[in-house]
């Protein structure tokens, strides 16, 4: 009984040794994962940080400016002038689509009441709108 | 340790000899080592247990410690530099309002030599003197072939200069990571901004530190790892700052002048929109601060912050605000204007002669210097003091450029009776833009001080009130007035209701007294007049409008056209609609989805 019990133990010992060994190695892999993958977060920051430089240095006023002026016949852009604030007046109605040429017409005959609720034309759809 | 025997010869003995049972003797002994025996085992097992609940507290404690120092770790940033380093090189970003980068931090090399380690320095100073231009052969070869171990050559280089280094194939070239200030739009803003440098630094980083501009005032804030690189938001507006720029350049230009500065605050905030002081300086390579040149003609002095003017008839609007606020006199009491006005030795003159007596509004509208120091008279030196200092003209200015502290006014060292009359009309008192923009929008929104401020913050505390909220608005009114019929005449903006005072001093001679021939010429604006969002300040330093017959130098000839301008171009900018006079059928309907 003795026996059995001491190498019960013995056995406990030696798998508990081999867990606690892999479990480090584990952990250290965890470590070194973490390392990794925190350099990879700072070089894309790097990279974010150094591309909306690069967005900002092209975007410079300066730059946008000499565009404009270098593009002007293309785009026509002008600066900012108060008189470019318009009123609704100015706006143009969008023109109406154009309508294919209607064929397939339905005749139709009915009544519509006007403002005295007498009868007085009869329409008829079809043709042109 | 002596064994007790269990049956002692001399009491067994004796007990026979009186009769006794011998076995008591024995049983006695027995019982006796029965005990000692159980005490030992008692003492080991409590020495076990001891031991046992040591190993657990121990194992135990070594769990808990762990977690409470997992739980109580602050998270650590990613980086790519390497841990072994001390130095933090983190700067977080500056931005404008609209969130548009005005400084940014760019990982690049700095570029050392080890002579020891090289192979070939001679080759290797050849090369690097084409490769710089800026060093020498002779320098570099004396440098290499030293007795010295390690020495910088480039704090800063390009991907291609490294490039191009690294093709020498000197073992004892080495490179160093670093983070270098980058500001992406030049030259723009660069006296808010004012420029970093390196401080301390070893091969692996290097400390990047303010040395101006708000970059040097909220260094600790922008290299404090706790902010997690937030950037800083300045008030600044990008497009309106570059405008302004533009446009008070092309004016100081066209006005002859030598120097320029400008500052559009909003009224409600003290929030500095656009500050501008011209000539200006790269600050990604910002100069060296020369000793020779005179500070006022160094681009590195910042004129709205740093320079102090007499800011001249700008300063009537305090006088007469303070003469209505008092309740001396209505914008209709005449005020005796006949000259000149001697005062001891002093004699006070008009640019023009306006007759007998004039209503205190047009005292403000002509800008009659003898109506105003009549005023001042009557309002006296020490409440003129105190009213001055309540809109903060005798102190720096709390703006958070680190520049804005050297920005002291001028004042006199005896504020007698005639130093009140001078100054009444803004001569003997000398002031930065800044001042002037700050006291402007205090009087003219409503009453209530407003201190400027360089960061955005779109609602601060109210301040305590200055003028009423009646006289800020006569003063609107008589503002708008001197643009409409006044002095400032050029100002008129259609559509932005453009109200401002001109103010024209003269140069003072360091040799003492004034120059004939110099001023300085300043606009103090503000628009639109019935409902202010902005003030503007512009400064021109020694403009001369040249087209006439002989130069002008008043600002209403030279500081009002360039303002003009800038108004007609900035408003736009920050959305404020032009306002028309309502005319028959004429009118603007503000469109469905079209705001802004």
């Amino acid at each position: 009984m003795r026996v059995f019990v001491y190498l019960c133990l013995g056995a406990m010992v030696m798998f508990l040794a081999f867990w606690a060994y892999r479990e480090n190695y584990e952990t250290q892999e965890a470590l070194r994962q973490v390392e990794t993958l925190q350099g990879e977060i700072g070089e894309l920051r790097t990279s974010i940080r150094v591309q909306e430089a690069e967005w900002a240095y092209l975007n410079r006023p300066n730059r946008l400016r000499e565009l404009t002026e270098l593009n002007f016949e293309r785009l026509e852009l002008m600066p900012l002038a108060p008189q470019h604030f318009g009123s609704l007046e100015q706006v143009a109605y969008p023109e109406l689509p154009e309508l294919g040429e209607i064929t397939e017409t339905i005749e139709l005959r009915g009544e519509l009441p006007n403002d005295e609720g007498s009868i007085q034309s009869t329409l008829s759809t079809g043709g042109q709108p | 340790m002596s064994r007790v025997p269990l049956r002692p010869l001399a009491r067994i003995l004796s007990a026979r000899q009186k009769g006794e049972d011998h076995k008591a003797i024995e049983n006695e002994n027995i019982h006796q080592r029965m005990l000692a025996a159980r005490g030992r085992q008692r003492q080991m097992a409590e020495g076990r247990l001891l031991i046992a609940s040591i190993c657990f507290a121990v194992a135990f404690s070594a769990v808990g410690v762990k977690m409470f120092a997992l739980s109580s770790t602050e998270p650590r940033e990613p980086r790519t530099a390497s841990s072994a380093s001390k130095i933090y090189a983190q700067r977080a970003n500056i931005v404008d309002r609209n969130g548009r980068i005005l400084a940014t931090n760019l990982s690049t090399y700095s570029l050392y030599a080890q002579p020891h380690l090289m192979t070939d320095p001679e080759n290797s100073a050849v090369e690097l003197a084409t490769i710089f231009p800026d060093l020498g052969v002779e320098d570099l070869l004396e440098d290499f072939t030293g007795k010295r171990k390690f020495l910088w050559i480039k704090k800063k280089i390009s991907p291609e200069q490294k490039q191009r280094v690294h093709d020498i194939g000197d073992p004892g070239l080495l490179f160093g990571p670093r983070e270098m200030r980058l500001y992406p739009n030049g030259k723009l803003a660069a006296h808010v901004l004012g420029g970093a440098g390196f401080g301390r630094e070893d091969v692996h980083s290097a400390e990047v530190i303010g040395n101006a501009g708000v970059e040097r005032t909220f260094d600790a804030f922008l290299r404090d790892p706790a902010q997690e690189n937030a950037p800083l938001e300045l008030a600044i507006d990008l497009s309106v700052q570059d405008t302004a720029e533009r446009v008070l350049y092309g004016g100081m230009k066209l006005m002859n002048a030598k120097a320029a500065s400008s500052v559009l605050m909003d009224v409600k905030t003290g929030e500095i929109i656009s500050l501008v002081s011209l000539p200006d300086f790269d600050p990604n390579t910002r100069p060296n601060p020369k000793a020779t040149l005179d500070a006022a003609d160094n681009p590195l002095f910042n004129r709205a912050v740093q320079g102090v003017y007499e800011l001249g008839s700008t300063f009537k609007l305090f006088t007469i605000a303070q003469a209505l606020e008092l309740g001396l006199m209505n914008k209709n009491t005449m005020i005796p204007t006949r000259g000149p006005l001697v005062w001891g030795k002093f004699k006070i003159r008009d640019f023009h002669d306006y007759g007998a007596k004039l209503s205190v509004t047009d005292v403000l509208v002509k800008s009659s210097n003898i109506g105003t120091a009549k005023i001042a008279i009557d309002i006296g030196v020490k409440r003129q003091k105190e009213f001055l200092d309540s809109l903060g003209l005798l102190t720096a200015t709390p703006l958070e450029i680190s520049e804005a502290a050297g920005g002291r006014p001028q004042l006199p060292p005896n504020w007698s009776e005639l130093s009140a009359m001078t100054i009444s009309y803004g001569h003997g008192i000398a002031n930065s833009p800044v001042h002037l923009a700050a006291a402007y929008s205090s009087i003219l929104n409503g009453g209530y001080k407003v201190e400027p401020t360089i960061l955005k913050n779109p609602n601060p505390e109210r301040g305590e009130r200055v003028v009423s909220e009646q006289v800020s608005a006569t003063m609107r009114d008589l503002l708008r007035q001197v643009v409409v019929r006044g002095t400032a005449s050029f100002g008129e903006v259609a559509g932005y209701e453009v109200g401002g005072k001109t103010g024209t001093a003269d140069k003072p001679n360091p040799q003492g007294g004034y120059y004939e021939d110099k001023v300085i010429a300043t606009f103090a604006s503000v628009f639109p007049a019935s409902n202010p969002r902005y003030v503007l300040i512009v400064t021109l330093d020694e403009p001369s409008e040249n087209s006439g017959a002989k130069p002008r130098r008043t600002a209403g000839w030279t500081a009002v056209p360039v303002a003009a301008e800038m108004i007609r171009r900035i408003a736009p900018l920050v959305g404020l609609r032009p306002v028309i006079e309502p005319g028959p059928g004429f009118g603007i309907v503000q469109a469905k989805g079209s705001s802004q």
